[in-house]
């Protein structure tokens, strides 16, 4: 059979071109086949895969495959792609898959490997703390302030809403239980103990992670895959130091100060829900308050906040410093930041319960 | 190969950047089938001029035509058949991070053609080897070096064999070996497929070696100085910037001049 094929074989017709004579020769089966290229204008690779798959079908049935009359140009194309030797059954980027037994080792070992670079991450804090407490002119106050400002100021608003429509809430919830006993009043202390001792710094937590704890991870992350982590490094500065103090010690300072802030507008959201429903004077509301918190509450409530700070800026430096591999990485590290340190929250929130029930 | 028809056609094109300046009335031609490389100073507003050339700015003022399709004007169906044509070697290659060498190749191929997965296999496999690639289908671009990821890059703006291909800076960070073997990719390219390649650089070693004309960019006149066949214009150019920069001398006051700023 000799097939005469004129015009373009690129990449627009090469689809069209197999369709066409593929089916065609698989069902000749003819004992030789013979490609007339005297009137194709332009091959290419596509061109060049074209003729190697019907080389192929070909060979099949042990039939001979020819091509006659290419140009100069074809001739040293084909040359240049090997296609001789090309073969056109073999399929790529199929990695062999690893046994259980090996993903299972593997993932220990990269857990292992992870858990030894926190905690030398946070021995690498430690010291840099413990070496700002001596030098404390080494700390790099323009961008404490500057942090201090996104993670405290800009959170704010966000802090007193979501605090705000919770009082609102959880006096609106048990209110609908109190008033069956007549006993209004004490919805006043529910919102109070209630978010002073647990959700206030909770909620807090939660929401400066997803706002800055992942903003830490994405901005490290990035100065590590453009090399400007390297380059602090090799300009004599601690990374350690230089990146994370500043976030660390703003985060330990703002955050208390946010959930003190948080318990204030969710009592103001119980406030607003007592007055206009339960009957309660302004003035009785913010006195039951009063009385039922004492000021270790509130201590409590803050030291957690502080805690929950610590975590949150180590752990969203910490994605940050392990980012690797490029733009995806960075999505990874910043989404591992903000459910690792949601997790931690919540872990370290029930170790003080328990601790406070044997202790306090 | 049709030497005089135009393919890329730019008509007294105006860049700014707010209220700056970048090119003012630049206006030349890039005819098929050759290589042609803008170069000049930096900061003369050489990456500006292929940031517009490729469609990614529009102009502010003036003309850009590319094989017969005016693009600052174009709509989208038109735009998307101009992007066909062309493909970019950007600087730092710009390959997926996340996919692999194949996958990287494989992308456009399977999004722009009805081929099968086993000749779309084949066709990377094609790419990649000649590219000098053969056997790292499976790796992660960060896993590879500068240059190999260049290459790879290559592969994939070669992916479905545009009739014009732009490279950014292509020999930045390349050892002299491995950019002389990219420059001999370009020239092979070239010549087998007949493709017009624009290049974006200052290397001169590399103008030398591969450019058929250049077009030289001047900072201060905010336009083209030069024009022309490189080797002509080092030695016969009448402006003395030109000369010096084809020969790499310092400015004879630019200690001083950059003083003065």
């Amino acid at each position: 059979m000799v097939l005469l094929l004129q015009g373009r074989m690129d990449a627009s017709t090469a689809a069209s071109i197999l369709r066409d004579l593929d089916p065609l020769v698989k069902k000749q089966a003819p004992p030789s086949l013979t490609l007339d290229l005297s009137k194709v204008t332009y091959l290419d690779d596509f061109g060049a895969l074209v003729l190697a798959q019907l080389r192929d079908r070909v060979s099949e049935t042990q039939g001979r495959f020819l091509i006659e009359n290419a140009s100069e140009n074809i001739h040293d194309l084909l040359a240049v792609l090997h296609f001789e030797t090309l073969r056109t059954k073999t399929t790529l980027y199929k990695k062999p898959s690893p046994g259980i037994f090996v993903r299972l080792g593997e993932a220990t070992l990269t857990h292992a490997s992870e858990l030894k670079y926190m905690v030398s991450f946070m021995g690498s804090v430690c010291l840099a703390l413990i070496y700002i407490c001596f030098h404390p002119r080494t700390l790099r106050t323009g961008d404490t302030l500057s942090y201090m400002e996104r993670t405290g100021v800009d959170a704010l608003p966000i802090v007193g809403l979501i605090s705000f429509l919770l009082g609102l809430i959880i006096a609106f919830m048990s209110s609908v239980q109190l008033q069956q006993f007549g006993a209004n009043i004490y919805v006043a202390s529910l919102v109070g103990l209630a978010m002073t001792r647990e959700l206030g710094p909770i909620m807090t937590a939660i929401i400066v992670a997803g706002r800055s704890g992942s903003a830490f991870a994405a901005e490290i992350g990035t100065m590590k895959v453009s090399e400007e982590v390297d380059a602090l490094f090799t300009m004599g500065f601690d990374p350690t130091r230089f990146l994370v103090i500043p976030k660390l010690l703003a985060a330990l300072i703002v955050v208390p100060l946010l959930t003190l802030f948080s318990d204030l507008f969710a009592m103001l959201g119980g406030l607003l829900v007592g007055v206009t429903m339960l009957d309660l004077t302004a003035g009785a509301y913010i006195t039951q308050t009063l009385n039922t918190l004492e000021p270790f509450d509130v201590f409590w409530g803050v030291l957690k906040s502080a805690v929950f700070a610590l975590l949150i800026a180590w752990i969203g430096c910490f994605r940050g410093f392990r980012v690797g591999g490029g733009a995806a990485g960075v999505g990874r590290a910043t989404t591992s930041a903000v459910v690792s340190s949601i997790f931690l929250i919540i872990l370290t929130d029930s170790m003080f319960s328990v601790i406070l029930r044997y202790w306090g | 190969m049709s030497q005089d028809r135009p393919i890329i056609q730019v008509k007294d094109l105006v860049a700014k950047f707010g209220e700056v300046t970048i090119l003012d009335r630049v206006s030349f031609d890039v005819y098929e089938g050759e290589i042609f490389v803008v170069l000049g100073e930096s900061g003369c507003g050489k990456s500006t001029l292929m940031k517009h050339l490729v469609g990614l700015i529009r102009p502010h003022d003036g003309e850009i035509i590319i094989d017969g399709d005016e693009l600052s004007g174009a709509d989208s169906g038109t735009f998307q058949k101009v992007l066909r044509k062309i493909g970019v070697l950007y600087q730092s290659s710009a390959l997926f991070g996340s996919m692999t060498l194949a996958e990287n190749v494989a992308l456009p191929i399977e999004e722009y053609t009805n081929l099968g997965p086993d000749s779309v296999h084949t066709l990377v496999r094609m790419k990649l080897n000649l590219m000098n690639l053969g056997g790292y289908e499976d790796f992660l671009p960060s896993e590879l070096s500068g240059g190999m990821r260049k290459r790879a890059g290559l592969a994939r703006a070669m992916a479905l064999n545009p009739k014009i291909l732009f490279f950014d800076e292509p020999s930045a960070g390349l050892d002299p070996v491995t950019s002389a073997g990219l420059d001999h990719l370009i020239i092979h390219l070239n010549e087998t497929l007949g493709t017009t390649v624009v290049i974006v650089t200052h290397e001169l070693q590399s103008i030398f070696a591969v450019a058929h004309r250049i077009v030289m960019l001047d900072r201060r006149t905010r336009g083209i100085i030069a024009e022309g066949d490189p080797k002509f214009l080092r030695d016969h150019s009448q402006n003395p910037f030109v000369r010096r920069f084809f020969n790499r001398e310092a400015d004879e006051n630019s200690l001083g001049e950059e003083k003065s700023k």
